[in-house]
């Protein structure tokens, strides 16, 4: 692991614990592990969405409170994060798991 | 006058206009509920109506047969509500000013934001049973299949009544094998969710049924697309999923008119505290059921729990003193697995689903999590249940969740 990450602490599927413990640096740390080796402008906004709308409930957006919120159509998220992108964006801006539904 | 305006009359809307106007003095206020159709469904009916079981006058009443007296019952859709005024404006122009709000307006199907799901194959080869006519034009599509893929899916979460999609396969499973048909017949199941259902060990026990009945679960599929010329279904990661017959659970969304309001959140369900249930955005609106964004089951089970909470709370508003009554959540559901058994889950905001008895602990009479014949006659109780709810009479059922000879 790198040293940017030593001191951060992950729980078992790999989210960060505590998400004051994240940086900009660390998000494109954990973005080359989840197989996105560039953070484009498009990848920020919605990262940067993310945390500002996950600080503030305390839970990881939703896939459509990011399409809804960011006008980025659900197509284009899965371009820029393949496969799942709320588990992947949750993950890169150092929040928790997005809650399933019940 | 004093008006207490309900919007919908539905599951919620329809007991909460009846309390109201038994407690409020008929002097001082006036008890209104509105709502666009005048016909009631009884919605965990449709699950049967695919199948034959149950016909249209076990699910269809007019709602004016539940209206209590004492209430204005007006038939009209809701098309604007301006929260800051107080006021209401209906379709055919009338307009409400209201004292207190209460939003039952449910949620329902929007096949259209699919890309495809509307286009050839709607009605034809691809059908929803989350409305009357859905599951009434399915019905013949299910009686004249004779093998094949028969995919289900769930396009998004959350939807109401999460296992009616599983209930559904599981009723599928046991038709097909009694048509002796069911080796020629490929079930599918598609889910964004990654098992069977939410909640881990309700999703082990489901998803060990699921297994023995030889479904096949599609997990992490996020509907994007559907081509009906080819027949097929498509994943935002595009992976494709052929079908001959599909029965799909369109996006669900609380009414337009709650967005627009500014009282909705992303899919218009009302933002509430979970526990009081009042509007977090006005002090004088109040969600229930289906409509509010609480992170609780969507059924009627649950309305049921959480509708003596909020009439107290919100006749302790009207007096102007603290609101003391909180909602934990508490949510009922009979699962049908098929072969006359059923399975029951109950389960809170805190605690998910656990083995035991219920109601009384130890004792029973139903299974939770078990799969029993005696659970698969408190689902079709359930109807008769609902109906004298409907009518005001009211049933001992415990409403708040308890942990006790439960095995964690
Ligand atoms: C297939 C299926 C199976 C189910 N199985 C079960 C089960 O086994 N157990 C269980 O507990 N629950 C089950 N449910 C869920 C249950 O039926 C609902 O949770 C419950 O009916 C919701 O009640 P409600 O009052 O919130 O909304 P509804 O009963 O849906 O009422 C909403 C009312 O609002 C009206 N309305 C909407 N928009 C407007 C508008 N703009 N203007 C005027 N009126 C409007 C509608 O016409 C409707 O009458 C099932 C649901 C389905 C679809």
């Amino acid at each position: 692991m790198s040293d940017l990450v030593k001191d951060v602490a992950f729980n078992a599927e790999g989210y960060m614990i505590d998400a004051k413990q994240w940086s900009r640096e660390i998000a494109e740390f954990l973005a080359k592990l989840e197989g996105i080796e560039v953070l484009t402008p498009d990848h920020w906004k919605i990262i940067d969405f993310c945390r500002t709308t996950g600080l503030a409930s305390g839970k990881a957006p939703t896939l459509r409170q990011i399409t809804v919120g960011t006008g980025i159509s659900t197509k284009d998220l899965f371009a820029l994060f393949p496969k799942g992108p709320a588990k992947k964006v949750a993950k890169i801006a150092g929040l928790g798991k997005p809650e399933g539904c019940v | 006058m004093k008006t207490f305006l309900v919007l919908g009359a539905g599951t919620a809307g329809i007991m909460m206009a009846r309390k109201m106007s038994r407690v409020l003095d008929a002097k001082q206020w006036k008890v209104i509920v509105v709502d666009k159709n005048e016909q009631h469904f009884y919605q965990p009916g449709f699950l049967f109506i695919p199948f034959g079981y149950y016909k249209k006058d076990d699910v269809v009443k007019p709602i004016r047969s539940f209206v209590a007296k004492g209430v204005e019952y007006v038939v009209a859709e809701v098309e604007q509500l301006e929260p800051a005024e107080n006021r209401v404006t209906l379709a055919n122009g009338r307009v409400i000013n209201y004292d207190y709000l209460v939003v039952a307006t449910g949620t329902d199907i929007h096949p259209e934001e699919t890309e495809g799901l509307k286009d050839g194959g709607w009605r034809q080869n691809i059908f929803d049973f989350y409305t009357y006519e859905g599951a009434a034009a399915l019905a013949p599509a299910i009686s004249n299949f004779n093998g094949g893929r028969f995919v289900v899916n769930v396009v998004e979460n959350p939807i109401k009544c999460p296992v009616a999609p599983l209930e559904f396969i599981f009723l599928a499973d046991a038709y097909f094998t009694r048509k002796g048909i069911r080796d020629k017949v490929d079930i599918i199941f598609a889910t964004p969710l990654p098992g069977a259902f939410t909640k881990p060990v309700a999703s082990a026990t489901l998803g060990k049924i699921l297994e023995r009945k030889h479904i096949h679960v599609e997990a992490e599929f996020n509907a994007g697309m559907v081509d009906s010329s080819r027949n097929v279904l498509a994943s935002y990661d595009e992976r494709e999923i052929p079908y001959d017959l599909m029965v799909s659970i369109p996006l669900n969304k609380g009414a337009s008119f709650l967005g627009a309001a500014g009282i909705g959140d992303e899919l218009n369900y009302v933002r509430v505290d979970k526990e009081t249930l009042q509007s977090t955005d006005y002090e004088n609106i109040w969600a229930l059921g289906d409509a509010a964004n609480i992170p609780a089951s969507k059924a009627g089970a649950v309305i049921h729990f959480q509708m003596e909470k909020a009439f107290k709370n919100i006749l302790q508003h009207m007096a102007g003193q603290p609101m003391t009554h909180h909602f934990d959540g508490h949510a009922l559901c009979y699962i049908e697995t098929g072969f006359e058994k059923a399975t029951l889950i109950d389960f809170d905001y805190t605690h998910e689903p656990l083995r035991g008895k219920y109601p009384v602990p130890v004792v029973g009479p139903f299974d939770l999590l078990g799969e029993t014949t005696i659970n698969h006659w408190g689902k079709l109780a359930f109807r008769y249940i609902y109906y004298l709810m409907m009518h005001g009479i009211e049933v001992p059922l415990p409403s708040d969740f308890s942990m006790a000879g439960k095995k964690p």
